[in-house]
């Protein structure tokens, strides 16, 4: 056993409202800047839809993640020796009209054109060019809110193999949001990808970051990743991605998308699991497989032997508390209703998703309430289809998707009993494997979501660090002060 | 830290480290001190706490960080105080638009300088030079009528120079200077709207203008967003749950509201009540953002809610009132609604019955006080009628009985019979107006009736409103003469298979959900809640479809509950500190009444929309209404302002300082002898209202003033009449003339064009508004200025912080005012001296003894003899104020007297003497020589910020007190233990920098609040007894006033919505479709606020769109992203059309307040800039939306009178085939 902790999140589909708050408030902070203007290293999709870059799912097109060749884990891109082969001409590499090439308007002229026969308005200029146009054609979400929509439905990969069931009509129209981060993978193929080793997952955390000192602009990663969530900044010719807002984390706040999102749907904790079995998990053969398989890597935080491994490996004591506490082993591994984004890039991402409840087709057979024989049936009657979940969420494990929303509904059935005094026959509770009040916990956590409660984030252990002395009175003065041993001098380290 | 040399960094690179996991994974040695650059971008130096002034009901908390002296982000406050243990929090909230607007502070959009249109200044320096005196300079300026011409159709061309402050200051004062003596301060029109927003912001401007006497508008009925049903039901306003009371509810109705859009920060509460076992039922014509988190859609044709809310009260009505007696309901209706009074069965002269008004105490008893005002029930135990208390004429009779307890006046109990069936002297056939089928007809139904004898000896029949309701809605209830109804009955009105035919949603669905919602009500003590908003209340008919939808909450006893009631969310504003605010924004410390003008009825005039009504006002009449009684919407209007029921400004043709000085010239000494002597010049027609003569030069508005708002790219419905007619530049409507004229207003053959001399845009960014300004003004932001920010969605006050001082020449608005104060005052010492005297014509008010004033819902005109004119009875107050220009600077940076002496709002007054003493001692006073010195000093915008909070029950616990016990005089209950614990609590800036704090319950509102409550309204009415501001006192579903009975309005129904002929383009062949032309509010911006932003723009497709249906779409060839041109006779806009099957066919939806300032190309029809999407709408006025100086139906400021609606419109779109910019 070979234990480690990583800083990871889940996201509650049901709850996301599409505003793009998170979005907005990440760009800000992160990528505001030259170089940046198309980077987004959190953006919001409409689902159906193509997505950001567009198609980015489509691993046909942009071959990225892991793929079993002979049985053994590869990049889906091919070895180190092809790569080689490519290293100044990548094919998987998405160009900039599938992320969108950036624009911004002509405003100056509002304040400053001179009188003229026309209201003075401010035209669209591309960012790169400098040119006028006269409409943008594409941006990181321009298919926000159509569900798809005549065009675009048909270009989103994870409906290719439901086109015949499901029709682009208004009476069945059905839409969902998934808001998307770096994934921080436990086998994280942009890692693998960089010919400079460059990228790195931090071993304390876990989260994947892009040493900007190491980063030769190869952009492996940008197509290395199939999450898309490598970006190639063109101003300072590196590689950016999402840092997890570190510099946020290891202060035990949680990032900048996830305390600014105003759906309170995402859920930051710590998760710990065993290095040694990596590999292994993301080595099954089935695809269904690799969702279980992940689930195993999970370390039970309570169980003695794991403590003591984890204290062995240099964990802390706070850590494991933390871990103990953490929302997401409740949401991932005790009640199972969050589940890995397309798990069968076999990345074994870390960001998970609980799926939404949707409308009904039509209606609920016995209007207001629902018997445990109706719960499944009512699930299927759901204007988002199984099947859609299924892609997305469990490499198209539709008993995994029909399993979680029955757990979400009969959440829903029980609290709403609790409110109009209906008896719910125990059967219900039987059938979808949980207790009344395991029911009540997870509705507490869901809906009630107090703050310290979707996030229980320990503050980055320093113990380790022989200098805090020195670190606490040092300021950004010291960096002037000559490399040592360049010059001979009494050093303030020198009196210990 | 060791440091080490980078080539040493870089040799680490090269290094191996330790294998593990089968050899898949390596730990790496190296250096990670790189990591310090993503530290050092999170570092910052400060964190402000702010929030943003724009018109949205947000009202969040804001961490803004500075860093170098420069704002470089925002991100939410999280430390709102807990709703409790098992409740979600209010945190975060926010929204994208907000998230975004610290690039406003050094983006190109930015105003940083005052401007003027070159040609104008140039002129002004011009005449400057030569006349030296800038009053004089002015007045040669717009005495020159080619000069004025030139400078207004330059308006919106561009062409604007830097001036200086202190040289637009001048310009200013001299045009206000001038405009007061040539024309009078009538002439100066304010335009700002929401108050909640920014308070001191509003009140700068505000109590500048209202202390010159100047106008200011009203915007909430004007934007369509005022619920008319709501002062119609309860003589309230609006007053709604905030969001975390959604947690609290069991059956949860989102219908026209759409929450995540457009309640961003709130929305979690829905999603959370969801998991929390609520459930959700979304209807709205599309797949809305909301429908996504529903558990059943239904979708009704755009406009026909109030069908389908019928058919759902026929499934309650009979399931829970006649198949069952459903105790909680009939228990509730009785006390809360005036499901119990008595109704006059009125004999029409051919014979047939229809209903009449309420029988009242004057019937019965005439002797008694307030006889007209004061409605009967028919009591169970006396067997007769009886007059219960509550009632209006005992708010204001001095009984101290105004209470809702079932009693009459004595202290007799009262149990009100519900209904006469098995009781009834006859059953009789009553006419009730029904509109939904081609023409309007009658639905004959049975009615079981009392006859009586009144004390005047004539014999009448009444029925009880409950029994009307019952026979309107068509439930049988097996009386004689009744047939069968069942729900299948697609022909009998009201019943869930007729609605299928209108609305197109199925009959189950409905059944379904009113037996559930219902059901849940019952089960829960009336926790079912309706949301509702734009999309059902934007419309010709709101009131009815409102009226309808609300049915459902009273009939099953939701409102006033927790997790109950009506839920309506659409540009609702609650400021808090109502009082204290009201106070000074309208200078009421000083002088009072402000000149308050209903916004509809200004534009409509001001922009001569008039002059283009389609709409005939008979068709809209009830089959059995004289026909007479139809009027053309401008009449209405100028009949509301000679009756005293709505404002009207300007107010005579005449200056109103010249009225006076006539008057006192004539020899008139007192204030009764001018009144009497205006009275005498308006009946002989020696002064005219200037309502009859709206295009007349001498009745134009002259200046106006727009600051926290984009008039002209937001809120202007036909905005194209608005830059043609007001502005006098190129607007484009594409229509004629309506042949359909006005009887009593004159109407000159060539419509004036021009009307407005100056129109001064005060704002931080350039908007369409600044575009077709003269004058520019640079103001701070909302990061940079002291303010106060409220909403009726969460309970806090929340304070605007300065995180840097306004950059450039930005001033905040407080000081842009008080800066146009000073100079006025120093150019009204020559120009204007000494103290002149105003008179006011203001309108009868609600929340005042005028409310009593036209008994009976009966229509008397004076001008025609009908009544005597008598000031504040039968025609408008006419107050004489006095006006002290030169120390109106003293005034506005002071506060006056008159609050010492008393102040209040909603018919609640207090003395202001312990608040007076509190003022002086937290604000410090002024030390100016004049009128203000000893006074509480205003000089700056946090202590404006400071003075509202001290002054009003929701910020200050002493002030709540004494209001709950100004309260029980009149009503006789115990209410200030409500206020009493918190008794103690004052908050000011400092308190809600450190932590936002819950506001304290107060008599302004209606609902209860504490830490453990949340505030949902009416809850103080129904826990409390405390009557509502209505005729009964109660809830009402009848209507009695006689307009509203000839419309045929007095019950709720369904009206379809209005189409009208849609214009097409002469000699044009291109394809084309109509449609239903709908503008919701939109996903990327706040109205025009961050619409026009990268972050926003980038986040969609970054211009003007229209959503249109794939069929739609491809009727005119029309792929995704092509360029549309979108018209009808109002104007034209250009457009990128958005094609998703989630749009239902036969609709487009054009999201409200993009701006014609960012992405829009010239229109093939004008070859002129396109428009926005107010090119295509027009202002429609309902007419019985005036109605005045009767009980509920009474005039206050935003609260009622007619409404700007614009949903009954439809546009012809083709496809744009040629984008020129030039």
């Amino acid at each position: 056993m070979n234990v480690k902790a990583q800083v990871a999140m889940v996201m509650h589909l049901d709850k996301c409202v599409g505003c793009h708050t998170c979005s907005v408030t990440c760009k800000n902070t992160w990528t505001n800047r030259p170089g940046t203007e198309y980077i987004w290293f959190n953006d919001v999709e409409t689902k159906p839809g193509v997505g950001y870059p567009k198609k980015w799912e489509d691993q046909e097109r942009y071959r990225g993640g892991w793929t079993l060749r002979h049985g053994r884990l590869t990049l889906k891109a091919g070895p180190p020796a092809s790569k080689l082969a490519h290293i100044f001409y990548n094919p998987d590499l998405p160009a900039l009209d599938d992320y969108y090439e950036p624009w911004t308007y002509d405003y100056d002229s509002l304040l400053h054109s001179p009188l003229s026969e026309h209201q003075p308005v401010a035209r669209p200029i591309s960012s790169i060019t400098g040119e006028y146009w006269d409409a943008p054609q594409w941006g990181p979400n321009w298919d926000d809110d159509l569900a798809g929509g005549p065009t675009i439905a048909a270009q989103d990969p994870d409906l290719t193999h439901l086109q015949e069931h499901i029709k682009m009509e208004f009476e069945s129209t059905f839409m969902m949001y998934l808001p998307r981060i770096c994934e921080h993978c436990l086998n994280p193929s942009c890692v693998a990808s960089c010919p400079s080793g460059a990228l790195y997952k931090r071993d304390e955390d876990g989260i994947v970051l892009v040493d900007q000192d190491g980063c030769r602009g190869w952009r492996f990663c940008v197509s290395g990743c199939p999450y898309k969530k490598t970006y190639f900044n063109w101003n300072t010719f590196k590689a950016e991605k999402c840092t997890f807002c570190y510099p946020r984390i290891e202060a035990g706040l949680p990032t900048v998308c996830s305390e600014t999102c105003v759906g309170r749907l995402r859920f930051i904790g710590v998760l710990l699991y065993d290095a040694d079995r990596v590999k292994e998990a993301a080595s099954v053969n089935d695809e269904k497989a690799l969702y279980p398989s992940q689930l195993s890597v999970f370390l039970d935080p309570y169980d003695a032997e794991v403590i003591e491994a984890a204290r062995a490996a240099g964990i802390s004591d706070a850590w494991i508390d933390a871990a103990q506490r953490s929302p997401l082993y409740n949401l991932i591994i005790r009640w199972q209703v969050a589940l890995p984004l397309h798990p069968e890039y076999r990345t074994l991402p870390m960001v998970w998703y609980i799926p939404p409840l949707s409308p009904m087709v039509s209606l609920i057979p016995h209007g207001d309430t629902v018997g445990p024989e109706e719960i499944f049936p009512t699930i299927d009657q759901m204007r988002i289809p199984v099947e859609y979940l299924a892609n997305l969420l469990t490499a198209g494990d539709t008993s995994v998707i029909r399993k979680v929303l029955g757990k979400l509904w009969a959440m829903r059935v029980h609290m709403r009993s609790l409110k109009t005094d209906e008896s719910v026959p125990e059967r219900l509770y039987q059938e979808i494997g949980m207790t009344k009040e395991e029911l009540e916990r997870m509705a507490r956590l869901l809906a009630v979501a107090k703050y310290q409660e979707r996030y229980v984030i320990p503050t980055a252990n320093r113990n380790a660090d022989p200098d805090l002395v020195y670190e606490q009175g040092a300021c950004s003065l010291e960096s002037i002060a000559p490399i040592k041993g360049f010059i001979p001098s009494i050093s303030f380290n020198d009196s210990k | 830290m060791e440091r080490r040399s980078p080539m040493k960094r870089a040799g680490a690179y090269l290094k191996k480290g330790r294998f593990l996991n089968q050899g898949w994974t390596e730990e790496s040695p190296r250096s990670r001190e790189w990591e310090d650059l993503y530290r050092g971008r999170w570092e910052f130096d400060k964190v402000v706490r702010s929030t943003h002034g724009v018109n949205c009901t947000g009202s969040c908390s804001w961490k803004v960080y500075v860093k170098n002296g420069i704002i470089t982000w925002e991100t939410q406050q999280t430390d709102y105080p807990s709703m409790g243990p098992d409740f979600p929090e209010y945190e975060p909230r926010g929204c994208p638009r907000g998230a975004s607007f610290s690039w406003y502070e050094y983006s190109p959009l930015r105003i940083k300088y005052p401007y003027v249109r070159q040609t104008l200044l140039e002129k002004w320096r011009a005449l400057l030079n030569v006349h030296k005196d800038p009053v004089v300079a002015y007045h040669a300026l717009m005495h020159d009528p080619e000069a004025r011409r030139e400078y207004q159709r330059q308006r919106g061309k561009g062409g604007f120079v830097r001036a200086s402050w202190d040289e637009v200051e001048t310009f200013i004062a001299a045009g206000l200077i001038d405009t007061i003596k040539t024309y009078g301060p009538d002439r100066i029109f304010g335009f700002t709207p929401i108050p909640a927003m920014s308070m001191v912001s509003y009140a700068a401007g505000s109590r500048f203008l209202s202390l010159l006497g100047g106008v200011m508008l009203s915007f909430y009925d004007h934007y369509a967003d005022l619920p008319p049903a709501s002062p119609e039901v309860w003589g309230e306003q609006t007053d709604v749950p905030e969001s975390a009371d959604w947690y609290n509810s069991g059956y949860l109705i989102i219908w026209g509201t759409n929450l995540p859009m457009t309640r961003t920060p709130d929305a979690h509460y829905m999603v959370e009540a969801r998991l929390n076992g609520t459930k959700v039922v979304g209807i709205s014509p599309d797949y809305a953002e909301y429908v996504k988190f529903a558990d059943l859609w239904m979708a009704p044709r755009p406009g026909t809610d109030a069908a389908l809310a019928m058919a759902m009260t026929h499934v309650i009505l009979k399931e829970f009132y006649v198949d069952r007696q459903t105790p909680y309901f009939l228990e509730y209706v009785k006390q809360y609604t005036d499901l119990p009074f008595l109704v006059r069965i009125d004999r029409r002269p051919l014979g047939e019955y229809v209903t009449g008004r309420f029988l009242e105490a004057a019937d019965l008893e005439p002797d008694v006080k307030n006889a007209a005002w004061k409605p009967a029930m028919w009591d169970k135990r006396r067997n007769g009628p009886a007059i219960p208390i509550g009632s209006m004429g005992f708010r204001w009779d001095g009984s101290g009985k105004w209470n809702l307890n079932l009693e009459d006046d004595g202290g007799t109990p009262l149990e009100p019979e519900l209904s006469l069936v098995g009781q009834a002297d006859e059953v009789v056939s009553v006419n009730f107006p029904y509109f939904a089928s081609e023409r309007p007809t009658v639905l004959s139904r049975r009615v079981p009736v009392k006859r009586m004898r009144l004390a005047d000896g004539e014999d009448v029949r009444v029925a009880t409103v409950f029994d009307l309701l019952m026979a309107n809605v068509g439930v049988s209830r097996n009386l004689e003469g009744e047939p069968p109804v069942s729900y299948d009955d697609v022909d009998a009105p009201y019943t869930p298979a007729w609605q299928e035919a209108i609305t197109g949603v199925g009959r189950d669905a409905v059944i379904a959900v009113a037996r559930e919602f219902a059901a849940n009500a019952e089960k829960t003590r009336g926790r079912s809640m309706i949301a509702m908003g734009a999309g059902t209340n934007h419309w010709y008919h709101s009131d009815m479809i409102y009226r309808a939808m609300l049915t459902l909450v009273f009939l099953t006893g939701s409102e006033g509950v927790n997790g109950g009631g009506w839920a309506h969310y659409v540009g609702q504003e609650k400021v808090r500190p109502l009082e204290g605010w009201s106070g000074l924004a309208f200078a009421r410390d000083w002088i009072k009444p402000a000149r308050l003008q209903q916004g509809t009825m200004f534009f409509y005039f001001a922009s001569d929309q008039f002059r283009f009504e389609e709409l005939d006002s008979a068709k809209l009449l009830a089959p059995f209404a004289d026909p007479a009684e139809a009027q053309h919407p401008a009449d209405a209007l100028a009949l509301a302002a000679r009756l005293g029921w709505m404002p009207s400004y300007p107010q005579f043709n005449e200056n109103p300082l010249q009225v006076v000085q006539t008057a006192r010239d004539g020899g008139a000494e007192s204030h009764e002898a001018i009144q009497s002597q205006v009275i005498e010049r308006l009946k002989d027609g020696s002064l005219k209202l200037a309502v009859h003569e709206p295009d007349a030069p001498e009745n134009f508005p002259r200046i106006m003033f727009i600051w926290r708002a984009n008039l002209l790219g937001a809120s202007a419905k036909g905005s194209e009449y608005f830059i043609k007619y007001l502005l006098g530049a190129d607007g484009h409507v594409l229509g004629d003339e309506s042949p359909y004229r006005p009887k009593d207003i004159e109407v000159p053959d060539e419509a004036p064009e021009g009307k407005l001399d100056l129109w001064i845009d005060v704002d931080f960014r350039m908007t369409s508004s600044g575009l077709y300004a003269d004058i520019v003004l640079p103001a701070a932001t909302w990061y940079e200025k002291y303010d106060l920010s409220t909403t009726d969605m969460h309970p806090f006050i929340h304070p605007f912080n300065p995180a840097i001082t306004p950059p450039w020449k930005a001033r905040p608005d407080w000081d842009t005012f008080s800066a146009l104060a000073h100079k006025f005052s120093l150019l009204a010492t020559t120009h204007l001296p000494g103290v002149h005297e105003d008179l006011v014509m203001a309108p009868l008010l609600h929340d005042s003894p005028e409310e009593l004033a036209q008994p009976f819902g009966e229509v008397k005109d004076w001008t025609r003899g009908e009544v005597e004119p008598v000031p504040g009875k039968t025609m408008p107050k006419l107050v004489i104020i006095p006006r002290d220009y030169p120390h109106l600077y003293d005034q506005m940076i002071s506060i006056g007297p008159q609050i010492e002496v008393g102040f209040g709002t909603k018919g609640i007054t207090i003395s202001g003497e312990p608040a007076y003493a509190e003022l002086k001692h937290n604000l410090g006073v002024s030390t100016h020589e004049g009128p203000s010195k000893g006074r509480p000093s205003i000089s700056r915008d946090n202590q404006v910020a400071n003075a509202i909070l001290i002054l009003s029950g929701a910020s200050n616990g002493r002030r709540a007190v004494e209001e709950w016990e100004s309260l029980e005089k009149v009503t006789g209950l115990h209410l200030k233990e409500i206020a009493l614990p918190r008794k103690d609590e004052m908050f000011l800036l400092d308190e809600l920098t450190a932590q936002p704090r819950l506001s304290i319950a107060g008599p302004a509102w209606s609902g209860l609040e504490s830490e453990g409550r949340r505030y949902s309204p009416f809850t103080v009415n129904v826990d409390y007894h405390v009557p509502w501001r209505t005729l009964t006192g109660r809830q009402h579903f009848y209507l009695d006033h006689a307009m509203m009975r000839s419309f045929g309005e007095a019950l709720p129904l369904y009206r379809p919505p209005i189409d009208l002929p849609v214009y097409s383009l002469p000699e044009s062949q291109d394809k084309t479709i109509v449609v239903r032309y709908l503008t919701p509010h939109q996903k990327w911006g706040i109205h025009t606020t961050y619409w026009d932003n990268p972050r926003m723009t980038t986040l969609f497709r970054g211009g003007q769109t229209v959503w249109l249906s794939p069929g739609d779409a491809a009727q005119i060839d029309v792929d995704d992203n092509d360029w549309i041109e979108v018209f009808n006779q109002n104007g034209v806009t250009m457009a990128r059309a958005v094609v998703s099957h989630r749009i239902p066919e036969g609709a487009v939806f054009m999201y409200h307040a993009q701006d014609r300032t960012v992405g829009v190309p010239l229109a093939p029809a004008t070859g002129d800039r396109g428009g926005n999407h107010n090119s295509a709408t027009r202002t429609m006025v309902k007419p019985t939306h005036v109605i005045g100086g009767y009980a509920q139906f009474s005039y206050d400021f935003n609260y009622w009178g007619p409404t700007g609606h614009q949903r009954d419109t439809r546009v012809r779109i083709r496809k744009a085939r040629e984008v020129k910019w030039q």
